[in-house]
């Protein structure tokens, strides 16, 4: 009689909820949606026969730049999940919308210099670093848009009373998701800038 | 009355209730289905008859050629199969329809984990398919590079100008943002909503298969939408990530690259269609042996292993593309290595037949019918995986024979064997088990037909993606087994036809189901048929495998269902 056991009782896989289990699942496609973009980065770029040293064509400082306002929104993110977990509701909302700022300061920035570079004829088409330059930017930059447009859905729903000290969960699943495409600009500032 | 129409629009159209939303893939797959047959046919009159007008049809689809297959239509006919049949057709059957309907209930949950990211999965498949419709009406017709997306064919729009193609781009894109979204919800529901007592080693085998599916999906389609949107941007932003030489407008990329991100997903994609119906296979051989799955640990740590093995073997579609033969070893000793834990669960599968008190309804027969054509596939896939071997059939019918008797035949007889189980549960009414059988019979006579007579011209020498063999000397011969595979495929066309009339007729006339009449032990079937609006008003609470069948030691009937709290008394005696 061993093959029917006594029932055990169930607990979840990791005992995390449904929604923060469900964000790392998606979490984890992205990450392998920036690794075809990058590696294939890395295998064009390790069989062209010419390449552009750092700083020849990119505007490294002004990046750099970029990466301190999206490093400082990450940390702007933290404090809104501190904010509310401490059940702070008006520094959710000031800290969300900060966020929500730099994040728009970030592609402010990041359109600029698009502009700048196609006005100095590096184009999508102009060359294969430009092609690459433009893809994994260009798509780095709509998450930051979803990002931004998920944040202000949050500063609503937050303007609405939603979120307190014992219901923060989306609070918390977002800034993953905002701490994700941080991470990912890092990356991409150091494989396109800095090597 | 506005009030009635919005929720009529809510329950049917917009729902959110993964039961559904099961059943609008289920359509949807079905009449994708039916499309590819089609096209299927469309191929195989041109190749039996080439450049013959189609009967009945051919005037209407080619009015400028007076009814014959087009040198233009070819290309867009075998494309357009390919892509449909694996993405919009076999996909959402077995993850969409088969995922969505069996998981929450078979789990014991309300509903999946996120039930407004379900409705929105299953529309952004809709849009793909409003995409991949919409190409076949744009100037110079639908895409036409193959269902693989080949660089340079499809990224340098000098060969194929049309929008056509760039339309299929965008719908496998959606597709796949479609597939992920679904598989986000299969793994959370999976892993998060188990009803108490269900512990991951009381799973039915088909939950396995669903979510080792979802899993492949999770890891590699991300990599192909990478690439197709590369392909878009070489298309139509004048970037050269996939063409070099004369056709890229600087030094340009590098073409292999596509071959290697597409079958990084491609490789995958196989076992991500095969592995539900593995898992639903395994559950039916042992509903209907009315034994327990033989080797149910084995089975699942063996799909365990196959998933890990199927991300590094994708190199064994590229020997011939030029590889280190040193690095192509590698991918056929790896590929080889498959073979291991899939002979594991193969024998499994027999293990549980071995001695059953076998049932032979018409689902068993399906079933039956996938063991046997995937040994079949299974078998001819060694040949392929080895690498001289390979130099000798490769680009022949050799392949599309092996990769039809593991994609078509064992995945068809899966999603057939899904549907014709599952039918009283999901629409409440009995499936006619005659017009079942003879459905059966008939496709599986057909099936074996068409394919294996394939394998045999491929070893001939006989090319794939070829209009007209009567063009070459040397296939002039074997053109009589073009017209025999023809006219094989015509049958097995026709008799589907008794499937889409036992399903509609059943839909409407079919005698009432109970709510369990295969007498199957899983979670779903202590449900009415079809199930409740929330499935189940408290979780159910598990006692036992979802196998407990021919257990020696109950006087009322031989097996136990998950809920029967006899399987707790009969463990503490």
């Amino acid at each position: 009689m061993d093959r029917v056991t006594s029932a055990e009782v169930e607990i979840p896989l990791l005992d995390i909820p449904a929604g923060k289990f469900g964000m790392w699942v998606f979490l984890v496609s992205e990450i392998m949606f920036f690794t075809g973009l990058i590696g294939s980065y890395i295998v064009l770029r390790l069989g062209a026969s010419s390449w552009p040293k750092p700083g020849e064509i990119l505007n490294t400082p002004l990046l750099g730049l970029n990466t301190l306002v999206l490093l400082s929104s990450s940390l702007t993110m933290a404090l809104a999940l501190q904010a509310i977990q401490q059940g702070r509701q008006a520094a959710l909302k000031r800290y969300l919308l900060l966020t929500a700022a730099l994040g728009v300061t970030f592609l402010f920035i990041k359109g600029c210099d698009y502009v700048h570079m196609w006005h100095k004829g590096f184009t999508i088409s102009s060359s294969l670093f430009g092609s690459c330059y433009y893809l994994l930017t260009g798509f780095h930059g709509l998450h930051v848009l979803s990002g931004v447009i998920l944040l202000v859905c949050l500063w609503a729903a937050a303007s609405r009373g939603v979120f307190s000290a014992a219901q923060y969960g989306r609070i918390e699943y977002s800034g993953l998701y905002w701490h994700f495409i941080d991470i990912v600009w890092v990356i991409l500032f150091a494989i396109l800038c800095l090597v | 009355m506005s009030e009635q129409r919005t929720s009529f629009i809510r329950k049917y159209i917009f729902s959110t209730s993964h039961k559904v939303i099961a059943i609008q893939y289920l359509i949807t797959g079905l009449v994708f289905l039916a499309m590819g047959g089609v096209m299927a046919l469309l191929i195989r009159w041109q190749l039996a008859y080439p450049w013959q007008p189609v009967p009945l049809i051919g005037k209407l689809l080619f009015p400028g050629s007076g009814g014959a297959v087009t040198p233009e239509a070819y290309p867009v006919l075998f494309t357009m199969h390919g892509g449909i049949m694996v993405f919009f057709a076999l996909t959402p059957i077995l993850l969409g329809a088969m995922g969505n309907y069996t998981i929450p209930l078979e789990v014991g949950a309300r509903d999946m984990a996120f039930p407004r990211l379900n409705m929105l999965s299953y529309w952004f498949l809709f849009l793909g398919s409003v995409l991949l419709i919409a190409s076949f009406f744009v100037p110079e017709g639908a895409a036409g590079f193959g269902w693989t997306v080949y660089a340079p064919l499809s990224s340098s729009t000098a060969v194929l100008p049309g929008w056509g193609q760039d339309l299929f781009i965008l719908g496998l894109a959606l597709d796949a943002v479609s597939i992920l979204m679904g598989g986000l919800n299969y793994i959370t529901t999976i892993m998060q909503l188990r009803a108490p007592g269900l512990t991951l080693r009381r799973l039915p085998l088909t939950l396995w298969g669903l979510f080792y599916s979802a899993v492949l999906n999770t890891l590699w389609l991300p990599i192909v939408v990478a690439a197709l949107f590369m392909v878009l941007c070489d298309r139509r932003l004048g970037t050269a990530f996939f063409v070099a030489g004369p056709l890229a407008p600087h030094e340009g990329g590098q073409v292999l690259l596509y071959q290697h991100l597409f079958w990084g997903f491609g490789h995958p994609e196989v076992y991500i269609l095969i592995f539900p119906v593995w898992g639903l296979v395994g559950d039916l051989l042992s509903v209907f042996s009315r034994k327990p799955a033989f080797g149910y640990k084995a089975t699942v740590l063996s799909m365990l292993v196959i998933t890990i093995l199927s991300g590094i073997v994708w190199g064994h579609h590229m020997f011939t593309s030029g590889m280190n033969p040193l690095v192509g070893k590698a991918f056929m000793f790896l590929t080889i290595t498959v073979s291991v834990p899939t002979a594991i669960f193969f024998l499994n599968w027999l293990g549980t037949l071995w001695r059953g008190a076998i049932r032979l309804t018409v689902p068993m027969l399906f079933t039956l019918g996938v063991v046997f054509v995937f040994a079949i596939g299974g078998l001819t896939g060694l040949f392929n995986a080895l690498q001289t071997f390979d130099v000798y059939i490769h680009d022949t019918y050799f392949v599309v024979g092996h990769f039809h008797y593991t994609l078509a035949a064992s995945v068809l007889f899966g999603a057939f064997a899904f549907i014709y189980f599952w039918f009283p549960k999901i629409f409440g009414r009995q499936m006619n088990a005659r017009l079942g059988r003879l459905h059966f019979w008939l496709s599986f006579v057909f099936l074996n037909a068409v394919f294996s007579v394939m394998m045999f011209l491929g070893l001939h020498g006989h090319m794939r993606r070829i209009a007209d063999a009567t063009a070459y000397e040397f296939l002039k011969p074997v053109q009589h087994w073009n017209v025999f595979i023809g006219w094989a495929a015509l049958g097995l066309g026709l008799s589907q036809l008794l499937f889409f009339i036992n399903f509609l007729y059943s839909l409407f006339k079919g005698a009432p189901a109970p709510a369990n009449p295969w007498e199957a032990g899983s979670l779903a079937w202590t449900v009415s048929s079809p199930p409740p609006e929330h499935n189940y008003e408290t979780p159910p609470r598990v006692w036992c495998g979802p196998h407990e069948y021919g257990v020696p030691s109950l006087t009322n009937g031989d097996w136990l269902s998950q809920t029967d709290p006899q399987a707790a008394k009969l463990a503490r005696s």
